[in-house]
C-alpha cells in the first residue's frame, strides 16, 4: 500500500487566521460536486444544517460545524482531517502539509510516473493474462468436451463389463457349490473329532474341580466347600449365602462324582481356578505409569518446547504400542486352540482350486468394474465441478503447485488441499482440504477456502484461506499465517484476470501530474 | 456404604471438575506451610516475646539511637538502631550484633542514606526510655521487657512494634549435626576468630527444626549452607481497619484479614493463569502497606529482598455492620485495631515507619526514600498496540497501515520473543525481519515507535556473541557448585546474567548503544519480561535459592532481580542517546523503586470479566506504593474475548495509565477493525478520548515525578475522611479532578458510581450534566458509554484535534474544559515540553497554572525561571456550570484587547469561547462581563 495519496487540495485559496485573500475561487478543499454550498460572501450552513455562520469562518481552522463542513481545508475526501498538517506527507503535492514545517517533496511527478509504470505492467498483465484465460476458457470447453466422449466410452464398456461380470459370478457360483459341498464335509469330520478330544478335556477337568472343591476328601463337595467360590454367586450384588450355593447344588447339602456332572455344566464357565486365580491376574498395569517428568515446566505447553512436532509423533509411538498389544494377544489364542485341521483330499483340493479360479477371474472383472464407476463418477464430478463461468480453473485440477520459504515447503492441489513440509524432514502437515469458493457474492471466484486440515494444540483445525489475482503464470506468490492456523496464500492465475478497459476510456487524471 | 462411597465419588468427580476450570496450577506453588520458614515463624505464639532491650546498652547521637536486644532463650543479642528521618519518618533497624558472617542489606533501592533529624531524649528509668521525634508532640517508646516500640503522638498510640512479641530473629548458626562433617574444614575458616565463645554454647539452646539446613519442594533441594536465617517482626495498628499495597496480588484494592489461610506472599514469579482474589504471590513486591483511617495515613516499608509473607488480622474483622453498630450501641470499648506480621526468609530487619499524617504525606515520605515515577515520554501514554507476535515485516506493515485505513490512532507497535533470532535478545529473525532498520524508518515516518522484547535469559550457544561476552567476564549468576547457572526459558539451555552486580549493568546497558544492537534505532524501545526470574525447570518456576550472585545467594536478592534488569535496561536506552532521550521499558517483575525505570504490567491476564475487574485494585494498588506506570492487558492476554469485552477493555485500559492491548499467540487476531464496523468504532472512539486527554496524563506523569503523587488513585486518597470511599476498588480517580467509572460488568444496562465530596458538584464528561457530590449515582450505560466525571472547581486541558500519533498531535491547540464548583471557582495546570527529551531539567518547559475566579479565567506562569516555547495556542474554552455573560473580552500578554466570541447553552449552562486564539506558553486573562 502506497503511503502517497493524490490529494488534490487546490490551492487557490491561501488563509491564514483572519487575514482573507482577495480572490476566491473556491475554497480549500471544497470538491466542485460541493461548491454550490459555499457561495463567496454569502453566510454559509453547514452541510448538517447545525450552523450558519458567516463565509470567513470557512476554513479558518476552528470547527463550527458538528460535521466539520466548515472546514473542507481540514477535512479533504482523500485522507482524514487529522492527516492534514500533522508533519506526515501523505499527498504527493504536499498539500497537506502546508502548515506544519514538515519539509515534503513533491513527488507526484515520480509517483505518477511509478504508478503509469505499475498500471502499463498491470495491464501488460491483465491483456497478456486475459488472452491467457480465452485459451483457458477454449481447453475447459475443449477438456469438457473430450471427458463427455470419454464418459460415453467409458459407460459402453461399462455396459460391457457389468454383462461380464454376471457371467463370471454365475461361472463362480457354480464352481463354488461342489466346492462348498467338500469343505462342509471335511470340516464337519474335524468337528466331530475335536469334540470328542474337547469332552475328554471337560472330563478331566471336571475330575480336577472336584478334588479342587473337596476340601475334606470325603468324596463329597458340599455346600460349605462351595462358598469360598464367590464368583459362582448368582446374585453378585450380596454376599454368597449358603442358600444360594444349596440351590446352586440343586437343592441338595453335597454331591458325588456322578451329581457333580450336571452342577459342573451350569458352573464351569463362572469357575475361577484356584491354583490359577492367583498367578493370572497380577502383572501388565506397571508399565503403563508414565515416568515422572524432570521439571516443573508441564505447565507450559508446547511453545516453551523449542520447534518440535511433538505430539504427532508421540500419538504414532502410541498406535504402535497398541499393535505390538494386539498381535501378542492373537498368538495367545492361537496357542489355545486344539490341534490344527488335516489337509484336505485330494478331491477336495481340486474342487477348492476350480472355485478359486472362477473367484480371481470374477474379481477381475468386478474390480475392472469399479475402476470404470470410480472413473465415471471423477469425470461426472469434475464435467458438474464449479471451475468458473467459464471453465476457467479447470486446468488446475489435480495439478499442486509449491512455494519454498525458509522452514517450510507449502503444496497448493486446487480443488484439493493445502499442505506444509518442513524443508528439512519431517512430517507433511494437512493446512485444509477443498471446502468452497468464498469470495464475496459479486466475485465469488476469487477466494479460495480449504478447511479442517490437522488440528492445532488448544485450538482450530489448521484452515488455508487462498486469495487469486491475475498473473500470467500460475504460481503460489506468498503465504502467511496472519492468526495461529489461519493461513493465507496468495495465488497469481490468468484465470481471474479481467479484460482491462481500452486504453481511450480510462481516466486521464493522473496523468497530467 | 453404597450411598456413601456413591458420594465421596460425586465429591471427587466435582473437585477434579473445579480444579480443571481453575486455571493456575496451585501445586507448582508453595503455602506458607511448605515454606519451611514461613511455617516456623507462622507457629509462634503470640505474648512470649524472649526479647529484652539492655537499656546500658544504650547509645544516643544526634542522628540515632543503638540499643542491644537479647534473646533469653539463647543468649544471642541483637542491634537496634533507631533513626529519625526527615520527613516525619522512624526507621529501625535490628542486626545480629556479631552475626557468623554479614547479612544481606538491600542496596540501590533507597535512592540515598536518608538524612536524619535529630532525636532526644524525653525520660528514662529501668523499664524503658522515652524519646522524642520531634515535630507535633511524637515520641517513641522503647519499654525494655518484653522489648517493644510504642510510636505515640499526644495520647494516641500511632503505631507499635513487637506488641504481640512476634519479633524472631533466626541468628546464623554452625551447622551441628553429624552429616555437616564433610564441609567442616570449610565451616571452620569461615568463623570469625574474633567472635565469643558464647556464640558456640548458645547453640545448645536453639533445637534444629526441619527445613533449617535442606528443605525439598516437589524434586527440587535447597541446599542451605547458611540455615536458618529468617526474620519476623509484628506491628500493630490501633484504630485502623483499612490496609492496602503489598503488591502484587490479584487482589481487592483493601486487603483482606490472612487468619483462615495464607500470608500475603511477596516473591517474585511467573504464575502461569493466575487466580484471583488470592494472596499467593504474582510477578512483583513491593513491601509496602498504607494503613488509613479517617484521622490518618501511615506507612510500613520493610526493605528486605527475600521472599517475604505479610499476616494481617484484625479484631473486627468478620463483624457484620450490626456487629459493629451493637458494640457501638453497648459501649463496647474495644477500639478496632489492625495487626500486621512481616516474616521474611533472610537478610535483616530494617522497616521505615511513615507516619503521614495525610495519604499525600506518606507518598511524598516514600517518594523521599525510593524516588518518584520517571517521567516518560508523552508517546508512552498513548495507545500501545502488541500481540506475540507480530509475524513478521509484512505483518507490521499491515498492522500499521490498518490503523490508518480505520483513522485510529497508535504510537507503539510491539515485537514480542519471535522477532528474535531463535530466541537471542538483541538479534532479529533473519527471515522475518530481514530490514528492522526499513521496519522502524517505516514506522518512524508516520512518527511512530516500536518496542521489541529483551528478556534476561541467555542462549547457552557460543555462536551468540551476548552469550560468549557474558560468559568470559563471568557475569553469569552461579550455581552452588560455582559453574554458571543453567535453567530452561524460551531459548531452550539459558544463563542468567547477574544483574546485582554494577559492572554487568554497565556492561547490558552499553549493548543498547545503536552500534551494538543491530537493527534498532532511535524509536526502538524496549520491553524486559520474564525477569522474576523465570526458570521454567526451577523451584517455583523461578531460581534455585541456593544460587549465587557473587557472595550473595539468590535466596538474598530474588525479589531485586527483576529491578535490576529494568534499571540496566533504562540506562542503557538513555545511554545510547548521550544522554538526552528519556527511555520508556515495561518490565514484568519489580521491586520498591522500581517506579523509577519505567512502566509495568500485571502480567498474563486472561480474557474474561473478573481480569478486566481486577486491573483496577491491582494497579490503584501499584500506584499507592508508588509505581503508577501501571497497565493490564487490553483484552487479556489468554483465551479470546468476546467483542463485547474487548471494548469494554479497550474503554477501561483507555482510562488506566499504560496502555497497551495484547494477545496469547493461540488466540485468534484481535485488531481493533477485526469485530465488525460498529465495534471499530467504540474501539476509536475509546481511544481517541485517551489521545485528546494526553495533555492531561501528561501533566499527571510530570506531577507525579515531581512529587511521588499516585496518578491512578483510589477515591480514599483523595476523600481520606469520607469512610464510604475506603474501600471502593471499582472506580478510581485519575489525579485529583477526573473520575472513572468504566463498565466491567457484561450486559450492563446502567452502573452506580459512587461521587465523592459533600459539597462538590461533578460534571459528566459526555452530557456535561451536573451531578452533586456525596451520592451513589446510577448512570444508564450502552456499548458506547464510558462513565467518566470532570471535578467541579477543575480546569483540563484537551486536544480534540486527534491524529494518527501523539507526536503528530504535538502543536494542535488545546481546548480548556473549565468546571467551576459551587463557588464559582476552578483551577488546573498546563504542562508543555518537548515531549521526549531530558532537557525539562534544564528547565525547557511550560508550566502554567489556569486560574477561574471572579468571571475571569487566567493564565499563570508557574515557573518563571523555565523556557519553552510552543506553536500550541488555545482554540477553545468550555466553561461548565456558568452562566451567560454579556461580552466576553480576552487579555493578551502585551495588554491587547479583543472581544471574543461566544456560545450559550443554557439548558446545560455550558459557555463556550470561539477561537481566542491565544499561545498556550504566553500570559492572558479571559474576562466575563
Amino acid at each position: 500500500m502506497s503511503g502517497h495519496h493524490y490529494c488534490h487540495l487546490v490551492l487557490l485559496l491561501v488563509l491564514s487566521t483572519g487575514a482573507f485573500a482577495v480572490e476566491v475561487h473556491r475554497p480549500r478543499g471544497v470538491p466542485l460536486s460541493k461548491l454550490q454550498f459555499y457561495e463567496e460572501g454569502k453566510p454559509f450552513t453547514c452541510l448538517d444544517g447545525s450552523h450558519t455562520i458567516p463565509f470567513d469562518r470557512i476554513n479558518d481552522d476552528y470547527c463550527d460545524c458538528q460535521d466539520g463542513s466548515d472546514e473542507p481545508g481540514f477535512r479533504s475526501v482523500f485522507i482524514p482531517s487529522s492527516r492534514i498538517n500533522d508533519g506526515v506527507c501523505d499527498c504527493c503535492d504536499t498539500t497537506d502539509e502546508y502548515n506544519s514545517g514538515a519539509a515534503c517533496q513533491n513527488t507526484c511527478k515520480e509517483l505518477g510516473r511509478q504508478e503509469q509504470e505499475s498500471l502499463r505492467k498491470l495491464t501488460e498483465i491483465a491483456n497478456e493474462g486475459f488472452l491467457l484465460k480465452q485459451q483457458l476458457i477454449q481447453e475447459a470447453k475443449r477438456g469438457i468436451e473430450d471427458k463427455k466422449t470419454k464418459l460415453e466410452e467409458i459407460q459402453t464398456s461399462k455396459k460391457a463389463l457389468e454383462d461380464k461380470v454376471e457371467a463370471l459370478r454365475t461361472v463362480k457360483e457354480t464352481a463354488e457349490e461342489p466346492e462348498k459341498e467338500a469343505k462342509d464335509r471335511h470340516l464337519k469330520a474335524w468337528e466331530d473329532q475335536k469334540a470328542v478330544i474337547r469332552m475328554e478335556k471337560d472330563m478331566a477337568k471336571m475330575a480336577e474341580v472336584f478334588l479342587e472343591l473337596d476340601d475334606d476328601a470325603d468324596g463329597f463337595v458340599s455346600v460349605s466347600e462351595l462358598l469360598s467360590h464367590s464368583e459362582l454367586d448368582p446374585n453378585s450384588e450380596d454376599s454368597f449365602t449358603e442358600a444360594e450355593a444349596q440351590t446352586l447344588l440343586g437343592g441338595v447339602d453335597k454331591l458325588d462324582t456322578e451329581g457333580f456332572k450336571s452342577f459342573w455344566s451350569t458352573v464351569k464357565e463362572k469357575y475361577k481356578s484356584e491354583v490359577t486365580a492367583d498367578t493370572s491376574v497380577e502383572s501388565p498395569q506397571e508399565e503403563t505409569t508414565e515416568p515422572a517428568s524432570e521439571h516443573d515446566s508441564e505447565q507450559y505447553p508446547e511453545d516453551d518446547v523449542p520447534e518440535d512436532e511433538g505430539e504427532d509423533d508421540e500419538e504414532e509411538e502410541d498406535d504402535d504400542a497398541d499393535d505390538v498389544h494386539y498381535k501378542a494377544t492373537q498368538e495367545q489364542k492361537d496357542d489355545e486352540d486344539e490341534g490344527v485341521m488335516p489337509p484336505y483330499d485330494d478331491k477336495t483340493q481340486s474342487l477348492i482350486d476350480a472355485a478359486q479360479k472362477a473367484r480371481d477371474e470374477f474379481n477381475e472383472v468386478e474390480r475392472s468394474l469399479r475402476e470404470v464407476s470410480d472413473q465415471i463418477s471423477n469425470l461426472e464430478k469434475e464435467i458438474s465441478f464449479d471451475f468458473g463461468p467459464s471453465g476457467e480453473f479447470a486446468y488446475l485440477y489435480s495439478q499442486c503447485y509449491d512455494l519454498t520459504t525458509s522452514e517450510y515447503i507449502y503444496r497448493l492441489c486446487p480443488f484439493n488441499r493445502v499442505s506444509q513440509k518442513p524443508k528439512f524432514g519431517g512430517s507433511e502437515t494437512s493446512l485444509g482440504t477443498w471446502g468452497k469458493w468464498a469470495g464475496p457474492e459479486d466475485d465469488v471466484h476469487s477466494v479460495m477456502k480449504y478447511e479442517h486440515g490437522q488440528g492445532c494444540w488448544q485450538g482450530p483445525n489448521r484452515s488455508t484461506t487462498v486469495k487469486l489475482t491475475c498473473g500470467t503464470e500460475t504460481v503460489v506468490m506468498s503465504t502467511s499465517e496472519p492468526s495461529r492456523c489461519e493461513y493465507l496464500m496468495e495465488f497469481t492465475t490468468p484465470a481471474v484476470c479481467k479484460q482491462p478497459p481500452a486504453p481511450e476510456s480510462r481516466p486521464r487524471e493522473h496523468v497530467e501530474l | 456404604m453404597a450411598s456413601f462411597t456413591e458420594r465421596m465419588a460425586f465429591v471427587l468427580v466435582m473437585a477434579l471438575c473445579l480444579s480443571g476450570a481453575l486455571a493456575v496450577d496451585r501445586g507448582n506453588f508453595k503455602t506458607c506451610d511448605q515454606s519451611a520458614f514461613c511455617k516456623r515463624q507462622r507457629a509462634l505464639k503470640p505474648g512470649e516475646s524472649p526479647y529484652r532491650a539492655l537499656l546500658e546498652t544504650m547509645e544516643l547521637t544526634n542522628t540515632r539511637l543503638t540499643l542491644q536486644l537479647i534473646n533469653d532463650n539463647n543468649k544471642v543479642r541483637l542491634l537496634l538502631e533507631l533513626y529519625r528521618l526527615q520527613g516525619n519518618i522512624t526507621r529501625v533497624k535490628i542486626n545480629e550484633l556479631k552475626p557468623l558472617k554479614p547479612r544481606f542489606e538491600v542496596p540501590d533501592v533507597l535512592v540515598r542514606e536518608p538524612p536524619t533529624e535529630p532525636l532526644s531524649l524525653l525520660s528514662q528509668d529501668e523499664n524503658g526510655v522515652v524519646l522524642s521525634l520531634g515535630a507535633e508532640s511524637q515520641r517513641v517508646i522503647v519499654s525494655a521487657r518484653p522489648f517493644r516500640l510504642d510510636i505515640m503522638e499526644g495520647r494516641d498510640v500511632l503505631m507499635s512494634l513487637n506488641s504481640r512479641g512476634l519479633l524472631a530473629f533466626e541468628h546464623l548458626r554452625m551447622r551441628k549435626d553429624t552429616s555437616q562433617a564433610d564441609s567442616e574444614a570449610e565451616k571452620k575458616e569461615e568463623v570469625d576468630p574474633a567472635n565469643p565463645a558464647e556464640q558456640t554454647t548458645k547453640d545448645e539452646d536453639d533445637k534444629d527444626e526441619d527445613g533449617m539446613w535442606e528443605e525439598t519442594f516437589k524434586s527440587h533441594t535447597d541446599g542451605k549452607p547458611n540455615g536458618p536465617s529468617a526474620i519476623s517482626l509484628d506491628f500493630s495498628l490501633p484504630g485502623v481497619e483499612h490496609v492496602y499495597g503489598i503488591p502484587e496480588h490479584a487482589e481487592t484494592l483493601r486487603l483482606k484479614t490472612t487468619d483462615n489461610g495464607d500470608p500475603y506472599r511477596l516473591y517474585n514469579l511467573d504464575v502461569f493463569q493466575y487466580e484471583l482474589f488470592n494472596p499467593m504471590a504474582l510477578y512483583g513486591a513491593v513491601p509496602v502497606m498504607l494503613a488509613h483511617n479517617s484521622q490518618r495515613t501511615t506507612g510500613i516499608f520493610w526493605l528486605n529482598a527475600a521472599e517475604t509473607w505479610v499476616d494481617i488480622s484484625s479484631n473486627t474483622a468478620g463483624k457484620t455492620v450490626f456487629g459493629k453498630m451493637l458494640d457501638y450501641v453497648q459501649g463496647s470499648s474495644e477500639t478496632p485495631q489492625t495487626d500486621v506480621r512481616w516474616i521474611s526468609e533472610s537478610g535483616i530487619i530494617d522497616v521505615f515507619i511513615m507516619l503521614g499524617p495525610t495519604p499525600k504525606d506518606v507518598f511524598s515520605q516514600y517518594a523521599s526514600l525510593t524516588g518518584t515515577q520517571s517521567f516518560p515520554p508523552l508517546s508512552s501514554l498513548a495507545y500501545h498496540q502488541c500481540r506475540w507476535n507480530y509475524n513478521d515485516q509484512e505483518d507490521v506493515k499491515l498492522v500499521d497501515a490498518g490503523f490508518d485505513e480505520h483513522d485510529i490512532p497508535y504510537d507503539f507497535i510491539w515485537l514480542d520473543i519471535e522477532h528474535t533470532d531463535g530466541k537471542r535478545y538483541f538479534t532479529w529473525d533473519p527471515h522475518k525481519f530481514a530490514t528492522p532498520k526499513e521496519m522502524l524508518q517505516g514506522i518512524m515516518d508516520k512518527k511512530r515507535k516500536m518496542v521489541a522484547i529483551v528478556d534476561p535469559h541467555i542462549k547457552v550457544d557460543s555462536n551468540y556473541k551476548i552469550h560468549n561476552e557474558i560468559r568470559s567476564r563471568g557475569f553469569y549468576i552461579k550455581n552452588k557448585d560455582g559453574g554458571d547457572y543453567e535453567g530452561w526459558c524460551w531459548p531452550g539451555s539459558a544463563g542468567y546474567p547477574d544483574f546485582t552486580c554494577a559492572d554487568m549493568r554497565s556492561w547490558w546497558a552499553s549493548m543498547f548503544a545503536y552500534d551494538q544492537y543491530g537493527g534498532s534505532m532511535e524509536n526502538l524501545y524496549t520491553w524486559n519480561d520474564m525477569n522474576e526470574p523465570s526458570v521454567f525447570n526451577g523451584p517455583e518456576v523461578t531460581m534455585h535459592k541456593d544460587a549465587m550472585h557473587g557472595a550473595w545467594e539468590h535466596r538474598d536478592v530474588h525479589n531485586l532481580y527483576g529491578f535490576y534488569v529494568q534499571m540496566a535496561t533504562a540506562e542503557g536506552l538513555i545511554q545510547r542517546s548521550g544522554g538526552v532521550e528519556r527511555p520508556f521499558v515495561l518490565t514484568r517483575a519489580f521491586f520498591a523503586g522500581s517506579q523509577r525505570y519505567g512502566a509495568v504490567w500485571t502480567g498474563d491476564n486472561a480474557a474474561e470479566w473478573d481480569h478486566l475487574k481486577i486491573s483496577i485494585p491491582m494497579c490503584l494498588s501499584l500506584g499507592l506504593v508508588g509505581i503508577s506506570f501501571c497497565g493490564a492487558d487490553v483484552g487479556g492476554f489468554f483465551k479470546s474475548p468476546s467483542s463485547e469485552l474487548l471494548v469494554r477493555w479497550y474503554q477501561t485500559g483507555a482510562y488506566q495509565p499504560f496502555f497497551r492491548a495484547h494477545a496469547h499467540l493461540d488466540t485468534p487476531r484481535r485488531e481493533p477493525w477485526l469485530f465488525g464496523p460498529e465495534n471499530t468504532a467504540l474501539i476509536r472512539e475509546a481511544v481517541r478520548q485517551r489521545y485528546t486527554l494526553l495533555p492531561y496524563w501528561y501533566l499527571q506523569f510530570y506531577q507525579a515525578h515531581c512529587t511521588g503523587q499516585p496518578v491512578m488513585r483510589p477515591l480514599w486518597v483523595e476523600y481520606p475522611q469520607d469512610p464510604a470511599t475506603f474501600a471502593i476498588d471499582d472506580e478510581f480517580l485519575i489525579g485529583t479532578d477526573l473520575l472513572v467509572h468504566p463498565v466491567t460488568e457484561e450486559g450492563a444496562r446502567g452502573v452506580t458510581a459512587y461521587l465523592p465530596g459533600k459539597n462538590e458538584v461533578w460534571f459528566d464528561v459526555n452530557t456535561f450534566q451536573k451531578h452533586n457530590g456525596a451520592q451513589n449515582l446510577y448512570i444508564p450505560v450502552t456499548m458506547s458509554s464510558i462513565p467518566v466525571f470532570q471535578r467541579g472547581g477543575s480546569i483540563i486541558p484537551r486536544k480534540l484535534r486527534v491524529r494518527r500519533s501523539s507526536t503528530c498531535m504535538e502543536h494542535d491547540p488545546y481546548t480548556l474544559f473549565v468546571a467551576l464548583n459551587p463557588q464559582r471557582t476552578a483551577e488546573g495546570e498546563l504542562y508543555i515540553d518537548d515531549g521526549h527529551t531530558f532537557n525539562y531539567e534544564k528547565k525547557e518547559f511550560i508550566h502554567r497554572k489556569l486560574f477561574f475566579a471572579n468571571n475571569i479565567l487566567s493564565s499563570i506562569n508557574l515557573a518563571p525561571d523555565a523556557k519553552f516555547s510552543t506553536q500550541s495556542w488555545i482554540e477553545r474554552v468550555i466553561i461548565l456550570g456558568a452562566s451567560k455573560p454579556s461580552k466576553v473580552t480576552l487579555q493578551t500578554a502585551d495588554g491587547q484587547e479583543s472581544q471574543l466570541e461566544f456560545e450559550f447553552d443554557s439548558s446545560m449552562s455550558v459557555l463556550t469561547l470561539r477561537k481566542p486564539g491565544m499561545n498556550a506558553g504566553e500570559d492572558w486573562k479571559v474576562m466575563l462581563q
